[in-house]
Formats: structure tokens, sequence, C-alpha cells
């Protein structure tokens, strides 16, 4: 089975994001990217499927700050292919990823595409459902467990997903499909630093000019805000053992 | 121009799905004189009568149809949407919404705004505020053209506004063509075992997050739970790593709670996360990122760590 991934970098939420001047997109300058961390998980999935299986991972990405570490991790983890694709903006919305991922598809003996569940910084949806409308093969999201039936060979995936409650679907899927990973079957391995480097030495990644992509989302932000600070929560200061006071008085007194 | 709405409908098991009663109930705030309509893909139409805030249900029945399928439901809800050519289609952001509201983006050539969590109606264009970054940032968006989808988060609208006694007239839609030959069969439905303790029952909660750290801390947050008379529940991360039962993770792929108490450790508060617990009537939270979204919703917060501050809480309560 050969496998494409394709990963996402997205700001480091653990940071203060802030607004540009003109109140429509973040500021830019100064963020620092991540892996979603559901790429991860279709990374973890993708390599456990070849490993019983057969078949190559062949993970994605377009270029950004951090995307050639996050394609060397790929590689250090057991992925055969990393492409970094160069050319797309950074604000690009991600029916237009989508469409640069379809192109790069075409030089690519693929069977499946997992991408990670969602990404926090995008308003259009999926990108991996994006990719399946545009190539015509079904999407199946919020995936948390994928067997291939008959072995080897097989075309047949078993497939769950999840709904509310713990309640999950199953489904057959037969050819080719677009995944949405919400969770690997066990947590993303870790590649240790020093494997890393070692790739870094020794393997190149490949590279990709995209093609111009003409995309209108028929839709404008027209103002990007964060919440106003101090509606919320009100702040509890002072030592632990302060607060644990406080906090102990506030549960008493809901208890009554 | 009026507003033409059409709702999707979500069901499971012959059960329609929250999610589609505070559309519908949105929707008919929306709608003024246009009109509210409802997609059913599948299902009995006895649904209907379930849906009685709409004016028409758009009813499209086929055997390839009866339990939600990806890729039969989103060439169903293409002929729909073809057929009453809304002004305005709103779809949960749910595991459901997620494969459709994209495709029906890519077959009516409709403008998609997603993660939604209010929608106004400005001049005849919408106007969807959607919430982003894990809850940090929001972005309003106008849909350019005259028609357009937007995909809502659960939780955003009251359910009660979308529930009606009436009996809405049913349409038949004509199935699309090929729904048999597809590439994707259900298989069937996975209920969750029960565990050992039902979280939806206590009036106490203590919820777990990545905060945590590692399993061998998890002890820890158990002794404050026992302390205060309640249980241990999570977010996801931690039913991921398999450090407690997926009957304790709470949220949108977990389970609803609306306990008295709910103390939370180290979580973040995403939306999938408040998804399942914004009811709570007494949130506290625990948290040493000044700027997580949950100090926005929470009554109590502090940013004091996990590891200063709860052995002094179980000291005290014991
Ligand atoms: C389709 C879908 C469904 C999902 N369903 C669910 C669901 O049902 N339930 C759910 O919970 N999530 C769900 N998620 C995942 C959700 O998006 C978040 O990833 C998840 O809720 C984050 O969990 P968290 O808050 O524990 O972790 P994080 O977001 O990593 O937050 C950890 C927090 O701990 C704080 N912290 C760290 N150290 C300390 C310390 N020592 N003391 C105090 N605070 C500390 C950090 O500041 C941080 O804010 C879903 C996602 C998707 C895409
Ligand atoms: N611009 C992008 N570059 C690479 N992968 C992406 C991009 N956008 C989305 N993806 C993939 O799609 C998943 C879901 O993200 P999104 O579609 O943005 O919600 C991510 O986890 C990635 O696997």
């Amino acid at each position: 089975m050969n496998i494409v991934v394709p990963i996402k970098l997205v700001p480091d939420l653990t940071e203060e994001l802030e607004i540009n001047d003109d109140g429509t997109d973040l500021e830019r300058d100064f963020l620092s990217y991540r892996i979603n961390e559901f790429c991860d998980h279709a990374i973890e999935e993708a390599l456990q499927l070849k490993e019983a299986h057969g078949g190559t991972v062949t993970v994605l990405a377009l270029e950004r700050d951090e995307t050639d570490k996050a394609l060397y991790t790929a590689l250090a983890k057991g992925a055969d292919r990393a492409i970094k694709i160069t050319g797309v903006d950074e604000a690009a919305p991600t029916q237009a990823a989508a469409k640069v991922f379809c192109q790069a598809l075409d030089g690519i003996d693929y069977d499946l595409v997992l991408t990670g569940v969602q990404a926090a910084d995008d308003r259009d949806g999926q990108l991996g459902a994006w990719m399946s409308s545009m190539l015509d093969i079904p999407h199946i999201s919020v995936v948390s467990s994928i067997e291939a039936t008959s072995g080897g060979g097989s075309d047949k995936l078993l497939v769950r997903k999840e709904y509310a409650g713990g309640v999950m679907a199953s489904f057959e899927v037969s050819g080719k499909g677009v995944l949405g990973v919400q969770a690997a079957r066990q947590m993303p391995r870790y590649a240790p630093v020093s494997r890393v480097r070692q790739i870094m030495k020794e393997a190149e990644l490949e590279e990709i000019e995209a093609d111009d992509v003409d995309v209108s989302t028929g839709t404008t932000v027209r103002r990007m805000f964060t919440p106003e600070k101090g509606e919320g929560a009100e702040m509890l200061d002072g030592s632990a053992e302060e607060i644990a006071d406080r906090i102990v008085a506030i549960i008493k007194e809901k208890k009554g | 121009m009026s507003s033409n709405i059409l709702v999707v409908a979500e069901h499971v098991n012959g059960t329609i799905d929250d999610i589609t009663f505070e559309l519908l109930g949105k929707g008919r705030e929306l709608a003024d004189d246009g009109g509210l309509a409802v997609a059913l893909l599948g299902g009995g139409s006895d649904l209907a009568g379930q849906l009685g805030k709409a004016d028409r249900v758009l009813h499209v029945d086929h055997p390839a149809l009866a339990d939600f399928n990806p890729q039969t439901c989103a060439a169903a809800l293409g002929a729909v949407i073809e057929q009453a050519r809304p002004t305005l289609v709103l779809v949960g952001n749910t595991s459901v919404g997620m494969d459709l509201a994209v495709a029906a983006a890519v077959q009516n050539k409709l403008p998609l705004v997603a993660y939604a969590t209010d929608i106004v109606i400005e001049n005849g264009k919408t106007v969807a505020t959607s919430q982003l970054y894990g809850g940090k940032v929001y972005a309003e968006s106008v849909i350019d053209k005259d028609a357009g989808i937007v995909s809502v988060l659960a939780g955003s609208f009251p359910t009660d506004a979308g529930r009606s006694d009436g009996t809405p007239e049913v349409v038949a839609v004509t199935a699309p063509d090929g729904l048999d030959g597809g590439t994707v069969t259900f298989k069937g439905l996975i209920k969750p075992e029960g565990g050992d303790v039902d979280i939806t029952q206590h009036e106490v909660l203590v919820a777990v997050g990545r905060g945590i750290q590692n399993k061998d801390n998890i002890p820890l947050t158990e002794e404050l739970a026992t302390a205060l008379g309640g249980v241990v529940c999570s977010s996801r991360p931690i039913v991921d790593n398999k450090w407690l039962p997926k009957t304790r993770q709470v949220g949108k792929s977990g389970l609803k709670v609306k306990p008295k108490i709910y103390v939370m450790l180290g979580i973040s508060g995403a939306p999938e996360h408040m998804e399942g617990m914004k009811d709570a009537e007494l949130i506290i939270a625990v948290n040493t990122d000044e700027t997580a979204p949950i100090f926005e919703h929470a009554h109590y917060g502090t940013t004091e760590d996990i590891f200063d501050l709860v052995p002094a809480l179980t000291e005290r309560l014991q």
C-alpha cells in the first residue's frame, strides 16, 4: 500500500497570537511554527500500515519555517520520501493547498492519502475533503482505526470513524481514498535528535515548485480578533496556599 | 433579498442529533420570510415529525443512505441543494458535517466558512464568525456571493429554539444515480463499552489534561477527586495516551457532562473539549498559560502550577 501524507506546519498555540494592523490575519512575522499534532498521528498510522503490509510512505509539505525539520523528522521515523513544495503563500487558503497537493500526486503512485483530521488555523474546511472532491475519490474524516482487510496487496480497508459519545461507525473502503486521521493506533513515535541529524546529512529533500493556482474562496475576512480579556474567569492570585484556600472556600459554598 | 435556508439534518440510529435542532433554531431566526427547509438524507420520513421547526423536509430515500455514508450522503446532499437552491446551507461542524460541507462546496460551487459559532445576515450577505487556533482567535468572514455554506460548531446555539411539534411538508427528492456503485460501504455502528465509572452521573469532576505530563501523575488527581467526593475525567490526549479509559473522555468525541463542579487541571480549553462541559455549573481552571482559552469560559482561574496547587488543595480537603 503506497500512502501519501500531506503535513502542515501551524502556529504554535502555546505562544501568544497577535493580530496584524489590518485586523484581518495573524501578525505572521514572529510566529513560530510546529507540525499540526494530528499530522503526527497521520504519519504514525501510515508507518504502521507500511510496517504491517509493505508499500511506501511519502510525506509532502508546503515550504514554511520548520518544514525541513518536519520532513527530515518524518524520514527519520521511517518515511520513504519527503517532498517540499515551494512557491505557495503562507496565507493561501486550504483549497489552494489542496490543488497544489493534487498536482503533486500526479507523479506519485498512491493508494491512500492520510491527512490529520483538522488544523486549527483555517476557515474553509478540511484539506483532505477538498483533495478528495478534486480527485473524485471518497473522504472519511475523524478516523481512529484503519485495517487492511485481506493482506498486503489488498485494496480494501476497514475504517472506523468517531461520532459523539464514544460511538463509532465502521466502513469498508475499496479503491483509493482520503482519510482524516484523528488518532493513530498508538501514540506517534519519537525520532531521536541524533537520528534526525544523521538523516539531514545522508538524505536530501525532494523539491517541487508549485504551479500557479488561482483560487477564489468566495469569502473575505473582515475582522480577526482575540477574545476580550477580563470577560472570563475571575483570576485567583497569591501563593499556592492562598489560592488553595480560596478554591476550597468557593467549592464549599457551591456544595452548600 | 430574503434568505432561503437549508439545514442538513444528522441522525444516527433513528435519532435526530442535537446539532440539527441548534441549526433549525438559528435557521428559523435567519430565514425571516424566505423559508426554512431541512435536507433529510436517508432515515425514515417519520423523522420529519421531529423537524417541525422547518417549513419543508426534503427527503432523499435510498437503501445506500440508510446509515450515514460519506460518499452516498455527499452525493444526495448535492442533489438536494441543486433542487432547493438555498441562499444559505447550515451544516454541523461535526464528524458527519466534516465529510459533507466541503463535498457540497465543490459539487454545488458554493463558498464555505467552517468552525462557525455565530451567523448574522447583513444586507443580504451572510457573515459568519469562526473560532480558530484552538479558541484563541475569532474571524468574521463575509460570504461574497449570494449563496454559501456555513458549518457550525456544536454547542453554538440553543437546541430548544429548534424543537417544535409542528409537522412540516415532506417533499421527496429523487436520489442521484450511482449511489449503489460506490466504493465506501457502511458496515455497522460500534457502541462504547460501559466503564467502571459513569462520569455523566457525577456532580463533581476533576478533569485532567495534557498539563499533567505523564501517567505517573494521574494518582495525584485521583486523590483530589476522592477528597472532593468526585471522580476523574479527562481531555482527549490523556485517553489517546491510554492513561485513562475512553469512558472518561469529555468532549466532542467523548461524553457530554453537566456537573455541579468541574475542576480542570492542565486543559487548554479547545473548542472540542468545551463542547462536552461548557454547561457545568462551576468551572475552576488551573493552567500555567495565562492566555489559555479556558480562562474565557471558566468561572474561576489560576495560573498556579498543578504540581504546586493540587497537593495543597487535597490536603485541605482531606
Ligand atoms: C474531531 C475532533 C474531536 C475531538 N474531540 C475531543 C474530545 O472529545 N475531547 C477533548 O478533550 N478533545 C477533543 N479533541 C482534541 C482537541 O482539539 C484538543 O487537542 C484537546 O482538547 C487538547 O487537550 P488538552 O487541553 O489536555 O491539551 P493541550 O491543549 O495541550 O493543553 C494542555 C494545557 O496544560 C497547561 N499546562 C501545562 N503544564 C501545566 C502545569 N504544570 N500546570 C498547569 N497547567 C499546565 C498548558 O498551558 C496547556 O494549556 C478533538 C479534536 C478533533 C479534531
Ligand atoms: N497547507 C497545508 N499543507 C499541508 N497539509 C495540509 C495543509 N492544509 C491541510 N493539510 C493537511 O490536512 C490536515 C487537516 O488540516 P485542515 O484541512 O487545515 O483542517 C492537516 O493535518 C494536514 O494533514
